[in-house]
């Protein structure tokens, strides 16, 4: 296993990366059509939420009665969906430690363009109540560009509906626009996130 | 059938048809399942939103040839069941190219998107790719072993693979419908039908909690607005398939539409009542009394 330098801010392939299943291109910003098309898109998109099931932080206990009959996300047409590749919505819930944020940005970087975020909690915006510990990042969007923020500690799902509706507004307004953010500014971005993970054993950019 | 532009179009026209009604199925099956679970559930038009949505995905990551042809198998899968079936018995533009192919063509279509599909999915790399495909290979060939029976035991009875010759012996009333002069091969057909109808209890291999949706967990953006328009072609032609085979076919589109709908409530009825098999007891069940059932239909015509 080959040393990875952390100090560059540069594509590096490491060795034990199959060619077969990781990329070492950059991420490569794409364009919205100015035109009627993309608002039908844009329409769909937000009609149609596939948010990553996946709890990062105590947060994720909110999640869970979104899908049941009392707050019924489905029928916004927001369905959890268990791969990233699929979803379009990552919902970062609560506290993320550097652990975690290894695993949030390979995923994150999985889903495919256009893609949104919502941060969950205060510990998403400032760190809440970990903003002095020793293993939390304080604030999310250094890391990966975040669409729309739910304070509370903890917000309850109604509150995580209304941040739904937001996020609606945001893309069929355009704005929502968060992969090209993160492949206009990869630089930035990397540069942060290297800055948490100190042992860096990943591709630089895990499509 | 003289004109061949003539029956392209009329293909065409019937997939165009058939499509959508298998898409608000989708749609309609969404809102039953929510309203059986005390949810009111996503409006009968969320497949085709979802469907916009991933065919304007921006990107997409192919992982090679295979994987890039896996969604084209699978739907050629789908149109292939569906095109060589009589839809519509007696009608002109609903007939398709069934007189070109037999039952054994159609059960041999019901495989091929999986197969092709398998071959896919395997190539993106993905660990659960592979288990899913394992999964879902298995609980379709299970249950092809008792519909393979039914569909010997109906071929002995009327001497013949046809499937429109089969429907045309059907016609006459209610008392000439295989349902009826041939019940354990409809009872060994109707249970291999849950099995093939991708619902609970059946539905291990698609389950999100067991293996990321199985198969497709690589699957994205157009490749999976592919599988999605698949999924709408493959249910309505099973559905089809089953109508032609056991309960007499249908001669106008408001009977086809009324007993497809019906034989889809008895997989979706069925599966939201119950709980999902383990695969290991899925086959068990499979190798049990379905299996006995189609081999006493099979038995029945031999002596």
């Amino acid at each position: 296993m080959t040393e990875v330098n952390n100090e560059e801010n540069k594509i590096i392939k490491p060795d034990y990366c199959d060619p077969e299943l990781f990329c070492t291109a950059l991420p490569k910003e794409v364009p919205r059509m100015n035109n009627i098309i993309q608002k039908f898109y844009d329409w769909a998109q937000a009609n149609s939420l596939w948010l990553l099931a996946f709890g990062t932080g105590c947060g994720s206990i909110e999640m869970r009665p979104l899908y049941t009959a009392r707050y019924d996300i489905s029928r916004y047409g927001i369905a959890p969906r268990p791969t990233p590749r699929q979803s379009n919505l990552f919902i970062i819930s609560g506290y993320v430690s550097v652990k975690t944020l290894k695993r949030i940005i390979r995923s994150y970087e999985q889903m495919q363009n256009p893609k949104f975020v919502i941060g969950l909690g205060s510990c998403t915006i400032n760190g809440g109540m970990y903003w002095d510990s020793y293993n939390t990042i304080n604030r999310l969007d250094h890391y990966i560009p975040v669409d729309v923020y739910v304070a509370g500690c903890m917000p309850r799902p109604e509150a995580l509906i209304a941040g739904f509706d937001e996020l609606k507004k945001r893309i069929k307004e355009g704005r929502g626009e968060g992969a090209n953010e993160y492949a206009k500014n990869f630089a930035w971005y990397k540069a942060n996130q290297k800055k948490i993970i100190k042992d860096w054993d990943m591709p630089d950019y895990n499509w | 059938m003289d004109n061949f532009w003539t029956t392209l179009l009329y293909a065409f026209l019937s997939m165009f048809l058939i499509f959508n009604y298998g898409m608000l199925l989708g749609g309609v099956v969404y809102k039953i399942i929510a309203r059986v679970h005390g949810r009111f559930g996503p409006p009968v038009w969320q497949p085709y939103v979802n469907l916009v949505k991933v065919m304007g995905v921006r990107t997409a990551i192919s992982h090679g040839i295979m994987f890039w042809l896996g969604p084209v198998f699978r739907f050629a899968g789908g149109i292939g069941l569906f095109l060589f079936m009589p839809v519509v018995f007696g009608s002109v533009w609903m007939q398709n190219f069934s007189f070109s192919g037999d039952l054994l063509l159609v059960i041999y279509f019901i495989f091929f998107g999986q197969l092709g599909m398998a071959l896919g999915a395997a190539e993106s790399g993905h660990p659960y790719s592979p288990m899913g495909i394992m999964r879902g290979l298995a609980q379709v060939t299970v249950s092809e072993v008792p519909f393979a029976l039914a569909v010997i035991a109906l071929a002995a009875q009327h001497g013949t693979l046809s499937i429109t010759e089969i429907v045309a012996a059907q016609q006459g009333g209610i008392a000439n419908w295989n349902m009826i002069t041939n019940p354990v091969a409809t009872l060994a057909g109707m249970m291999a039908f849950l099995g093939m109808m991708m619902h609970a209890p059946f539905n291990l291999h698609l389950a999100p909690q067991e293996i990321p949706v199985g198969p497709p967990t690589e699957y994205h953006s157009n490749f999976l607005g592919y599988m999605q328009a698949n999924r709408a072609f493959f249910a309505s032609a099973k559905l089809i398939l089953f109508m032609n085979l056991f309960f007499g076919g249908a001669t106008n589109i408001p009977v086809l539409v009324g007993k497809t709908f019906t034989l889809y409530m008895f997989a979706v009825f069925v599966g939201v009542v119950n709980p999902r098999f383990t695969l290991e007891n899925s086959i068990r069940w499979f190798i049990r009394i379905p299996t006995a059932t189609g081999i006493i239909a099979v038995l029945l015509y031999t002596f």
